[in-house]
């Protein structure tokens, strides 16, 4: 399969084969772009759907250059080797300017037009506020997050603009390992309760280590840093109990440190609210809390951690026994 | 072969001081010694990587053990927050680095007709540090505490929390063993790049050096920009720990940010260290057992600068969702998509060099063939993960972790197998046994597909990296990985069974058993203490002249019998 200089007549069949190949390649695409929404949570925020196609548009190119790329170190390996004990050399080929050009310029024009597209995504989801960094060196305690909105703030911080349809702020309290939400009217809980369609201001804020408010069924997540105060904003689409998880490692208990989003209607949550201004403060149920006291019990074994923060006084306690959606 | 050892006209590059234990080439105990000899600093280099690989690929399959299920059930989640920091560590700074500074130090000198390394002292001392802090790094499992549980990336405050409050801790080990590797890295570095500029072989101009030499400088560029921030970093990480500063304690005036700074600013580019030698092997190879010139030898080489420069403006990718503003998010994204087009042209002159070749599957092209693969898919992956709303819900997830291990294991790793069978010959005097060796390569590719393809699956449903335990809709998705892992773990068996039965009892190899051109192989296999010594070849034409019938050097016949009868 070596022979040099093929005659202009065999040009016809190989160019059909070619292009049979790159219609197949171009279908196989299509349909890997159209199954990958299958391998993703539902979509339950608006940013979903722009995550997904974007996600749904690199799988189809990322296919194409995958199938046509093994496509042909495939036919290389068929028609190209050597039999056994054949010494020779194949054709030497040393380079070929224009297909050089071509295989620069195509991939640079094609990433320079992903990141056009993505950066006008990125100006439609814009979920992320300011970051302020606190202007006290003393460090956050529960009891100076108590009264909500006397959250010492750098100067010069914004106010967030918002319109009577919004919702928040929300303050997001992450800790080694628990989360506590504070509502604008003081309730206090460890599982967040959104109304669907609007949207929702959140305060991010850590007490200790880096943490990450990572939903995947909204394909949003941003860290938590401590001594900032981040401001967000996210609006959920659909209702329903959703994982909320940490995603930046936060140390020993860090896989525990998860709890539920649950999506409501508005009057489902206003309703929620109310019942839970009603509810005395007790301790929330805590995951890492439970396996620190197990391990205490049998003798305190295992590698240094610094002990789990005490479980937040909370007015809704997450339950463990809810099965989550996504 | 020793005959001109007291020529009068001695070449000015060749070193001729006493040795402590210069030794005869069967002399094992030479190894052991502080010797100068780039060729026994290589091997000594990869003998005691592979032993680290060893201890990382435990300690992998003690994490994938606890992962087969949801709950965590087989270690406390302190312990595996120990281990799957310890792996990182350990695969990184113990094997890799380590691994390809011994390709560098084994075939730089022979490449490019040098007789030693420029500065063989400074060689030998940037290896005898790695067993150093290789040491210091797996005291930490025995101090209190445990070892760092930070993960590789120690980000502050968790990695200064230092729990149980000792001065000796896993975490200060952890900094230290870090910090030396950096040291010895600069070391390296710096002679690499001495000797690849400053001692090339008569009529070996730049673009007549072989493809590996090429990438090694490249690379070798970045550790000596970016590793100095590193280990500034890791000094600032190390005062905040031990002695009561706050360049990253945030209740002190610091900013936890800022290392994350100082750390990707190397880290980042520290994955084209290992990336760009192994792209350097492929170009080697894939001439050799396809036969045919390498497709576009100049714009290959200088992709690899292409590649230097772009990934020291990238870093900030990894920190996508911690704060950083849009405009910012938005700059890193397009320089990280850049990436995409050097390695691109990279990737398709390989394919170019397969086309109508003359092409043998022997382990180290399959190797190869199947790196390249990988590597295009993780290529794909990788852009995704640069587009910002894909980054934001997939970033730190399983899916990153997928990724990275298709560059790190199932493309440079397979990239340092294939260079270990190709080069085996050479510097042993060794053939190895191909059956064993493709054996080793069908377990481990199918072993790293199953072990890494489904954590992209468990990373898009939103499995965060680092968890001990995880909600049960992950369960498949693990269980498919970790019999993976196990399965990895065999295939070293026929691997290392091979390295040692070749060794002891291996047919003899002739000077050139691949027909390969290139000036390590008109040297007899192993080569001599100092290669060419003072009778270096004067290169006459550029690498990889395959079927186009000329010589590589003046003389070459005389080269080739000189090897033959030695």
């Amino acid at each position: 399969m070596t022979s040099t200089g093929r005659s202009q007549a065999n040009r016809g069949p190989s160019l059909l084969l070619v292009a049979a190949g790159l219609g197949l390649d171009a279908l196989a695409s299509w349909t890997m772009a159209q199954q990958s929404y299958r391998w993703l949570p539902v979509q339950a925020s608006t940013a979903a759907p722009y995550v997904d196609n974007l996600f749904a548009l690199e799988t189809g190119i990322g296919t194409f250059i995958l199938v046509g790329c093994s496509a042909v170190i495939a036919w290389t390996l068929l028609f190209n080797r050597a039999p056994k004990y054949d010494l020779d050399d194949g054709d030497p080929i040393e380079g070929n300017l224009t297909l050089e050009i071509i295989w620069t310029v195509i991939p640079l024009l094609v990433v320079l037009a992903i990141a056009w597209h993505t950066i006008g995504i990125n100006r439609t989801l814009a979920t992320l506020g300011g970051k302020q960094r606190l202007a006290t060196a003393a460090p956050l305690t529960s009891a100076s997050l108590l009264a909500t909105g006397s959250l010492p703030m750098a100067a010069g911080s914004l106010p967030i603009a918002t319109d009577s349809e919004d919702v928040g702020p929300i303050q997001v309290i992450a800790r080694q390992w628990s989360w506590e939400f504070i509502y604008p009217n003081g309730v206090r809980s460890s599982e967040l309760h959104l109304p669907v369609d609007r949207q929702i201001y959140f305060r991010l804020i850590s007490m200790d280590v880096l943490h990450g408010f990572y939903i995947p069924a909204f394909r949003l997540k941003q860290d938590l840093i401590p001594g900032s105060v981040i401001d967000y904003r996210l609006t959920p689409s659909r209702q329903g109990r959703y994982r909320l998880r940490d995603s930046m490692f936060s140390g020993g208990y860090f896989a525990t440190n998860q709890t539920d989003v649950v999506v409501e209607t508005g009057a489902e949550f206003e309703a929620w609210l109310a019942a839970a201004e009603r509810a005395p403060l007790r301790p929330s149920f805590n995951a890492a809390n439970e396996i620190w006291q197990q391990r205490l019990a049998e003798g305190n074994r295992g590698w240094a951690t610094v002990p789990p923060a005490p479980p937040p006084e909370v007015n809704v306690s997450l339950d463990p026994q809810n099965s989550h959606e996504a | 072969m020793a005959s001109s050892t007291s020529s009068p006209s001695l070449d000015p590059r060749v070193l001729k001081e006493p040795l402590p234990m210069p030794g005869p080439q069967g002399n094992w105990r030479r190894y052991f010694t502080f010797n100068t000899d780039a060729k026994v600093i290589g091997i000594q280099y990869i003998a005691v990587a592979l032993l680290f690989l060893l201890v990382g690929g435990l300690l992998a399959m003690i994490m994938r053990g606890e992962l087969i299920t949801p709950p965590a059930d087989l270690v406390d989640p302190t312990v595996y927050n120990g281990l799957y920091t310890m792996h990182g560590t350990v695969m990184l700074f113990l094997f890799l680095f380590p691994v390809l500074n011994g390709f560098n130090n084994l075939l730089i000198p022979p490449m490019i007709g040098a007789p030693d390394m420029a500065f063989p002292r400074l060689n030998a001392l940037a290896f005898w540090l790695f067993p150093v802090f290789g040491v210091i790094l797996m005291a930490s499992f025995l101090v209190p505490g445990g070892p760092s549980g930070s993960g590789w990336w120690a980000y502050p405050p968790l990695s200064t929390q230092n729990p149980l409050g000792h001065a000796i801790n896993g975490q200060l080990l952890w900094i230290l063993s870090v910090a030396l590797s950096g040291v010895s890295s600069i070391m390296g570095a710096v002679n690499f790049c001495t000797t690849i500029l400053r001692m090339r072989a008569p009529g070996m101009g730049l673009f007549k050096m072989p493809i590996f030499c090429w990438t090694a400088l490249a690379a070798q560029l970045i550790q000596l920009m970016g590793l100095p921030v590193l280990t500034a970093g890791a000094a600032m990480l190390l005062f905040d720990l031990s002695f009561g500063t706050s360049f990253f304690k945030p209740e002190g005036g610091g900013d936890p940010m800022l290392y994350q700074h100082f750390f990707w600013f190397y880290s980042h580019p520290a994955v084209y260290v290992m990336a760009l030698p192994i792209f350097g092997i492929f170009s080697e190879l894939f001439p050799v057992y396809a036969r045919k010139p390498l497709f576009g030898y100049k714009v290959v080489a200088i992709a690899s600068f292409a590649i230097t420069v772009l990934s020291l403006i990238v870093w900030v990718h990894h920190m996508f969702y911690s704060g950083t503003p849009q405009w910012m998010r938005n700059v890193f994204m397009v320089t990280t998509m850049l990436i995409a087009v050097p390695t691109g042209i990279k990737v398709f002159a390989w394919i170019a060099t397969l086309w109508r070749g003359s092409i043998r599957l022997s382990t180290p092209m399959l190797f190869c063939l199947a790196g390249v693969f990988n590597f295009i898919f993780a290529g794909i992956t990788g852009v995704m993960l640069a587009t910002v709303p894909v980054d934001i819900h997939v970033g730190n997830t399983y899916f990153v972790v997928g990724h990275f291990h298709y560059i790190i294991f199932n493309m440079i790793t397979f990239g340092v197998f294939a260079a270990i069978y190709h080069w085996f010959p050479k510097f042993t005097g060794r053939m190895y046994y191909e059956s064993l060796g493709k054996l080793h390569f069908i377990l481990t590719f199918i072993g790293s597909t199953l072990n890494f393809l489904p954590m992209h699956w468990a990373g898009l449903m939103g499995m965060p990296r680092r968890v001990a335990s995880y909600d049960p809709e992950f369960a498949t998705a693990n269980v498919l990985a970790s019999l993976g892992a196990f399965l990895l773990g065999v295939a070293t068996i026929p691997f290392l069974l091979n390295l040692v039965s070749s060794l002891v009892r291996g047919p003899k190899a002739p000077p050139n058993p691949w027909n390969a051109i290139g000036l390590e192989w008109l040297l007899p296999s192993p080569p001599p203490a100092e290669n060419f010594e003072d009778d270096v070849p004067t290169v006459i034409s550029g690498p990889y002249g395959y079927g186009l019938g000329r010589p590589l050097v003046e003389d070459q016949e005389r080269f080739e019998r000189r090897a033959l009868e030695a």
